[in-house]
C-alpha cells in the first residue's frame, strides 16, 4: 500500500515543484460529489453485478462478486464515507481497483469520465474537512465547476484505521 | 539410476555449457570480476559435488581449474587464451568423464595427471603461457569412444516426453533441494543455449539432462492456478450443458471435460513430491537427538514414495519435524528406564505416510513412554483449563486432546529440544490450515502415536454445498461425517435445552449450531418444516450445523479471502461455483472454536451456547431398560460391553443354567426377572433384549424385559443397601429408577467371577464422604467399583495402576484409604505398598488394603510384611466392605 501511497505523494510533490504536470482521473461521483482515483490504478468499470453477501464482514463490504473468475470484495464507497446507503436501483457502477494484488470493487453512484487534470489545480486537504474524508484523500482538485476529490485507494481499504462510526 | 546421481548430472550438465560460454566471454573480457566469480562458483559447485558424491577423478580436474581460475579471480594469474584453452580443456575432460558416468554409473579408469599437472603449473605461475598444448589429455580414454560408438542408449527413453521423468522430478522442482554443494547455489537458467560453439563434436549432450527440465516453481503455481480456473469454466460449461437437451456441444464438451480433466491431473503431478524430501533431515535429526539426550533410537520410515503437493509438503515439514523430535525428546525414555519397563532398550520411532481415500495418512508412532494422563490432569487444573470435576466425566481421549492446547506441555522441564510451551497447539493450527486433522492416541508406557491427515492438495477439494437463509455456502467434505435430516416428516427432531438447540442421534445428543444464528443471517421467517443437520467433526469433538437446505458436493478451487476479511474465522476461503456465483467456505474448526468459547465472551447470544453434555460434571451414562416389572432399571453404561437381540430358540439350558452360544463361546444368561420362562412364543422366534457385561477373560448376559434409553446425568442414588442385585433408586430421566447392581448378577452367572479379579461392597455407614484410592488395572472392575464405593458413601478416585497412583502422591493428593489390586502389569501391589511405606512418602500412615484373588495365608502374610493394612479377597464383598469401615473408624480413633 505505501508503495502506491508514496509514489503518488511523490509525483504530487514533484508536480508542484514542476508546476506542470497533468495526471488522468477516473471520476466518479457520490452523493453529488466527485472523486478520482489515477487512471492507473483502475482496473474495470463494471455496470450492476450480483453481489454475494458475506456474513459477519464489516458493513462497509458489501460483498463478494465475480469478475472474470477471480473473486472480488465489493466495497460501498458511501459506507466507508459514514454516508447514508443509497436504495439500490439496479444501476449501480463499482471501479475495479487493484490492492496488493487483491482486487476489490468500489461500488459508487455513477462513473463519469476520464479526466485529465493539471497540477497546478491541485490542493491539500482543507484541515476543516470531516476526518473521516481527510482520511482517505490524497488532496483536492480545483476543477472549473466543481472539486475532485483524489481517493488514496491503500487508505480506503485500510479497514483498521476506520474511525467507528 | 540413482536419484542423486542423475541429478548430479543433470545439473553439472547445465553448469557445463553456461561454463563454456562464460569461458569464451571471459577471454574476450579478461577483467570482469563479475564473470570471474560466475565462473569461479561453478566450477566450484562441481568439485564440491563430486567431493561429495565420491567421484575422485571428476573432482581431482574440477579442483586444479579451480586453483587456475582462482588465481584468476585473485588478480594473480592474468586471463590469456592459452590459460582459458587450458581450463576449458579440463572442462572437456570433465564432460567426456560425465558421460562415462552416465553411461556406467562409474567414473571410468583414466588417468588426468597430465592435465593436472599443466593446470597446477599454470596455477603456480610456472609455465610459459604458450606452452600449454592441452590436446593430447583432451582425447580422454575410453568412454568417450563408447559414446560414439553405441549412439546414445539411454536417449531411447526420450520418445516418452513425459514431463517428469525418472529423476526424482520434485527434486529438480524445488530450488531448496539443491544436492548438498558447498557454494552457493546456480545460477539462473543459462541464456538460450544456440551460441554455444560445438567445437567438440565428441561430447554429447547428455541424455539424462535432456529428459528433466528445470521449470521455475512459480510457473508451475501459474500453470496451476489457470489449470484451475480451466476447471471452473469447464463446470460452468458443463452446467449450461445440463440444462439444454440434446445440444450439438454435447459430444465436443464432453472431450473438453475429459481433457480437462487430464490436464488437471498432469500438472498437478508436476507439484507432487515423495514425502521423502521432507523427511531427509530426519534421520540425522534423531541421530543428533539420541548423543544428545543419551538414548538409543531406531527412526523406522515407511512410505517415503508417497507423493503429496508440495506445497502441502512445505507445509507439514516443520510439524513433522517438531513431533519427531517431540517423540524422541519426550516420548522415548532412556535406555536405563526402558530396560526397567521392560522393553528394548532402543526405542523406534515410526513414520509411516500411505494414501486413502483421496487424502495422506501420515502417523508418527513411538514405542515410549506416552502421555501421561494423571500429568496431563495435573497440568489442566493447575493451568485452570478444566475443573477435576470436569475431567472425572472426560474420556481418555478427550484429556489427551488438551495437549493441542496452547501453551501446554506436559515435559518436566524445559530441555534443550524442546518442552517449551510452544508445541502441538502449533502444530495443530499448522495442519488445520491446510485443511487437515491430526489425532492423537497414546497408551501411558507403551507409546504414543499421532496419525496425521491432511489432502493430497490444497488447489481443489471437495465440498459439500448448503443453504442458510437464501444463502449459500460450501463445507468442506473433510470435515463432514453424515447428513441428518430433522423436523418434518423425519424420525429426527432438533430439541432444545434452554434455547440450545440438540439433536438425539443413535443414543447420543449431539450439540447443535445453527449456521443462521452463528452468521446473524437474520431471524427465522416461521418455523423451517424441515432442517438439516450436517454432522462435522473437528478432531474428536462431533457437532452438527444446522442449515435449511442441502445440495450437491462440488469440487472447488479453495481461494484465500481478502485481507480485509481474515480476521472472520468462520470463513477458510471462498470460491466460485459451476453456475459462477461466490461462495464462502465454512471452516469447521473456527465455528467449533467460536461457538465453544462463546457461550463465555457473549453469554446473551444462546445460539452460540454448545451443549457440550459429554463435558456435565459428575454426569454418567446410564442405560434405562425394564424387567420383572415395577420402576424402570438403569445400570451405568460403562459396564455394559454390548446390547444383543437374542431369539428365544438359541437360549439353550446347561447345567440348570441358561446359555447361548455367542462369539464361538457359551456365555451363560441370567434373567433378571426370577420369574423369567422360556417359550413366550411357539416358534422361539421372539428375541430377548440382553445386556453383555464382559471383561477380556468372561462375558454374561443378563436377559431383559426392553432396553428403554440411554441417558447422561448426574447420579444420586439414595435408599441404598437395598440388596438383592440393587444398588438403590435414583431419579433418572424424571422417574424412579431401580440402580440394579451388576455384580450380583455377575456372581449370579460364574460364583467365581470375581476370583480373577475383584469386586467390593462398601458400608453404606460412613457419613463423611471417605476419600478412597482404587488402583485396579481393569477398567472393567474400576467401572464396576467405582458407582459402588460411591453408592456406599465414598468418594473414589480410581487410577489404572501403581505408577499413576504414584504420580497422585506425588502431586500432594491425599487419600483417607487407598485400595490396590496386587496383580498388575508394571509395578505390582507389593511394590507399591513398599514404595508407600518410605519413611518419606506422604502417605506413609495412609491405610492399604489389598485385593487379590490370592487368598492363602501366606499370601496374606505376605502382604502385611510388604504394608498393607488388610488384605480382602477380591469376591468377598461383604469383607471388603468391614475392612474399610474398621479400617476407617481405626484411623478416626488414633487421630
Amino acid at each position: 500500500m505505501s508503495a502506491v501511497n508514496t509514489t503518488d505523494l511523490a509525483t504530487l510533490r514533484r508536480d508542484e515543484r514542476d508546476r506542470e504536470e497533468v495526471v488522468d482521473y477516473v471520476t466518479m461521483t457520490i452523493a453529488d460529489q466527485m472523486f478520482g482515483i489515477p487512471v492507473l490504478q483502475v482496473q474495470d468499470v463494471l455496470g450492476p453485478q450480483r453481489i454475494t453477501r458475506i456474513p459477519l464482514a464489516p458493513p462497509e463490504v458489501a460483498g463478494s462478486l465475480n469478475l472474470r473468475g477471480r473473486i472480488v470484495t465489493a466495497i460501498d464507497v458511501r459506507l466507508r464515507l459514514g454516508l447514508e446507503p443509497k436504495p439500490r436501483e439496479g444501476n449501480d457502477m463499482s471501479i475495479v481497483v487493484d490492492h496488493e494484488g487483491e482486487l476489490y470493487s468500489l461500488m459508487v453512484d455513477s462513473v463519469g469520465e476520464v479526466l485529465s487534470v493539471s497540477s497546478r489545480a491541485f490542493e491539500r486537504n482543507p484541515a476543516t474537512l470531516d476526518a473521516r474524508w481527510r482520511d482517505i484523500s490524497v488532496g483536492i482538485y480545483r476543477l472549473d465547476r466543481t472539486l475532485l476529490v483524489v481517493l488514496d485507494v491503500a487508505r480506503l481499504l485500510d479497514f483498521s484505521t476506520q474511525i467507528a462510526a | 539410476m540413482d536419484d542423486l546421481l542423475s541429478e548430479f548430472l543433470t545439473e553439472t550438465a547445465e553448469n557445463l555449457s553456461v561454463l563454456d560460454l562464460e569461458l569464451v566471454k571471459l577471454e574476450q573480457n579478461p577483467n570482469d570480476p563479475g564473470l570471474l566469480s560466475n565462473i569461479f562458483r561453478l566450477v566450484h559447485t562441481i568439485k564440491g559435488t563430486c567431493g561429495f558424491l565420491g567421484l575422485p577423478r571428476l573432482e581431482a580436474v574440477a579442483h586444479a581449474s579451480e586453483n587456475v581460475l582462482g588465481k584468476f579471480r585473485d588478480g594473480v594469474l592474468e586471463v590469456t587464451p592459452e590459460a582459458v584453452t587450458l581450463v576449458l580443456a579440463s572442462l572437456d575432460t570433465i564432460k567426456a568423464i560425465m558421460a562415462a558416468l552416465e553411461e556406467t554409473e562409474q567414473e571410468p579408469a583414466g588417468d588426468d595427471s597430465a592435465l593436472i599437472a599443466q593446470l597446477n603449473a599454470m596455477a603456480a605461475g610456472e609455465m610459459p603461457a604458450g606452452a600449454a598444448d592441452p590436446a593430447p589429455t583432451v582425447a580422454a580414454p575410453a568412454p568417450v569412444a563408447a559414446v560414439e560408438a553405441e549412439p546414445e542408449p539411454a536417449a531411447a527413453t526420450e520418445d516418452e516426453v513425459d514431463f517428469t521423468p525418472i529423476p526424482a522430478p520434485g527434486a529438480s522442482f524445488d530450488t531448496a533441494a539443491e544436492p548438498p554443494a558447498p557454494a552457493d547455489p546456480p545460477p539462473p537458467p543459462p541464456p538460450p543455449a544456440a551460441p554455444r560453439l560445438d567445437d567438440h563434436p565428441e561430447t554429447k549432450e547428455s541424455a539424462v539432462a535432456n529428459q528433466s527440465i528445470r521449470v521455475n516453481v512459480e510457473l508451475l503455481e501459474n500453470l496451476m492456478t489457470m489449470v484451475s480456473e480451466l476447471v471452473l469454466t469447464r463446470n460452468q460449461v458443463m452446467q449450461i450443458l445440463r440444462h439444454q437437451k440434446d445440444s450439438e456441444f454435447a459430444a465436443p464438451l464432453q472431450r473438453l471435460n475429459h481433457v480437462t480433466s487430464e490436464l488437471q491431473e498432469g500438472v498437478m503431478k508436476t507439484r507432487m513430491q515423495p514425502i521423502g524430501n521432507a523427511w531427509a533431515k530426519l534421520p540425522r535429526l534423531i541421530r543428533d537427538l539420541s548423543r544428545d539426550l543419551g538414548k538409543k533410537i531406531e527412526l523406522e520410515m515407511i512410505g517415503a514414495d508417497t507423493e503429496l503437493d508440495r506445497q502441502v509438503l512445505e507445509l507439514i515439514k516443520d510439524p513433522l519435524t517438531h513431533m519427531i523430535r517431540n517423540s524422541a525428546d519426550h516420548g522415548i525414555e532412556t535406555p536405563a528406564e526402558r530396560a526397567a519397563a521392560g522393553k528394548p532398550e532402543t526405542g523406534r520411532v515410526r513414520l509411516n505416510a500411505y494414501h486413502e481415500g483421496g487424502h495422506i495418512i501420515i502417523e508418527i508412532a513411538d514405542d515410549g513412554r506416552g502421555l501421561s494422563l494423571e500429568k496431563i490432569k495435573k497440568k489442566v487444573v493447575a493451568q485452570g483449563l478444566a475443573t477435576e470435576a470436569d475431567l472425572a466425566t472426560m474420556t481418555e481421549q478427550q484429556i489427551q486432546q488438551f495437549v493441542f492446547r496452547a501453551g501446554f506441555s506436559t515435559s518436566q522441564q524445559v530441555s534443550n529440544v524442546s518442552g517449551r510451551g510452544v508445541g502441538m497447539d502449533v502444530v495443530r493450527t499448522n495442519i488445520e490450515k491446510i485443511g487437515g486433522t491430526v489425532e492423537m492416541k497414546s497408551k501411558e508406557g507403551r507409546g504414543c502415536a499421532f496419525i496425521i491427515k491432511i489432502p493430497l492438495t490444497l488447489a481443489i477439494v471437495s465440498a459439500l454445498i448448503v443453504e442458510c437463509a437464501n444463502e449459500r455456502f460450501a463445507i468442506p467434505q473433510i470435515s463432514v461425517v453424515e447428513l441428518v435430516r430433522a423436523g418434518g416428516q423425519s424420525e429426527h427432531a432438533v430439541e432444545r435445552i434452554h434455547g440450545t438447540p440438540v439433536l438425539r442421534l443413535r443414543d447420543r445428543l449431539l450439540p447443535l449450531v445453527s449456521l443462521r444464528e452463528l452468521l446473524k443471517l437474520g431471524d427465522d421467517e416461521g418455523e423451517e418444516t424441515s432442517q438439516f443437520v450436517v454432522v462435522t467433526q473437528v478432531g474428536t469433538y462431533t457437532f452438527g450445523i444446522i442449515v435449511d437446505r442441502v445440495f450437491d458436493t462440488e469440487e472447488i478451487v479453495v481461494k484465500p479471502v481478502a485481507p480485509i476479511l481474515r480476521n472472520i474465522d468462520m470463513f477458510s476461503g471462498n470460491t466460485i461455483l459451476g453456475d459462477g456465483t461466490v461462495i464462502m467456505i465454512l471452516d469447521p474448526n473456527g465455528i467449533a472454536a467460536a461457538t465453544g468459547e462463546m457461550s463465555i465472551a457473549d453469554s446473551a447470544d444462546l445460539s452460540a451456547k454448545k451443549a457440550s453434555l459429554a463435558r456435565h460434571e459428575d454426569s454418567v451414562a446410564l442405560l434405562l431398560f425394564r424387567a420383572g416389572g415395577g420402576a424402570p432399571k438403569a445400570v451405568p453404561l460403562a459396564l455394559v460391553a454390548r446390547l444383543e437381540d437374542i431369539e428365544e430358540q438359541n437360549i439353550e439350558i446347561s447345567n440348570g443354567q441358561y446359555v447361548v452360544q455367542y462369539r464361538g463361546k457359551l456365555m451363560p444368561l441370567v434373567p433378571f426377572d426370577p420369574a423369567f420362562m422360556l417359550g413366550g412364543e411357539e416358534d422361539g422366534t421372539r428375541r430377548r433384549p440382553v445386556l453383555v457385561f464382559a471383561d477380556s477373560q468372561q462375558s454374561m448376559g443378563l436377559i431383559v424385559d426392553e432396553i428403554v434409553d440411554i441417558v447422561e446425568q448426574e447420579m444420586k442414588v439414595e435408599h441404598t443397601g437395598v440388596g438383592n442385585g440393587l444398588l438403590g433408586n435414583a431419579i433418572i430421566a424424571g422417574k424412579a429408577t431401580d440402580v440394579i447392581d451388576a455384580g450380583f448378577y455377575l456372581t449370579q452367572a460364574y460364583p467365581d467371577w470375581f476370583q480373577a479379579h475383584g469386586e467390593v461392597g462398601a458400608d453404606s455407614a460412613a457419613a463423611e464422604r471417605d476419600r478412597i484410592l482404587l488402583v485396579d488395572d481393569s477398567a472393567f472392575f474400576r467401572n464396576m467399583l467405582t458407582p459402588i464405593l460411591s453408592v456406599a458413601g465414598y468418594s473414589v478416585t480410581p487410577v489404572d495402576g501403581a505408577e499413576a497412583a504414584l504420580a497422585l502422591c506425588d502431586a500432594g493428593e491425599r487419600f483417607d484409604v487407598v485400595i490396590s489390586d496386587i496383580e498388575m502389569p508394571g509395578m505390582n501391589g507389593f511394590e507399591l505398598a513398599a514404595a508407600l511405606r518410605g519413611d518419606d512418602c506422604p502417605w506413609h500412615d495412609t491405610p492399604l488394603i489389598a485385593l487379590s484373588s490370592h487368598t492363602t495365608p501366606s499370601d496374606l502374610d505376605r502382604g502385611r510384611r510388604a504394608g498393607f493394612t488388610d488384605y480382602v479377597a477380591k469376591f468377598d464383598r461383604d469383607a471388603l466392605q468391614a475392612t474399610l469401615a474398621e479400617t476407617l473408624s481405626d484411623l478416626r480413633g488414633a487421630a
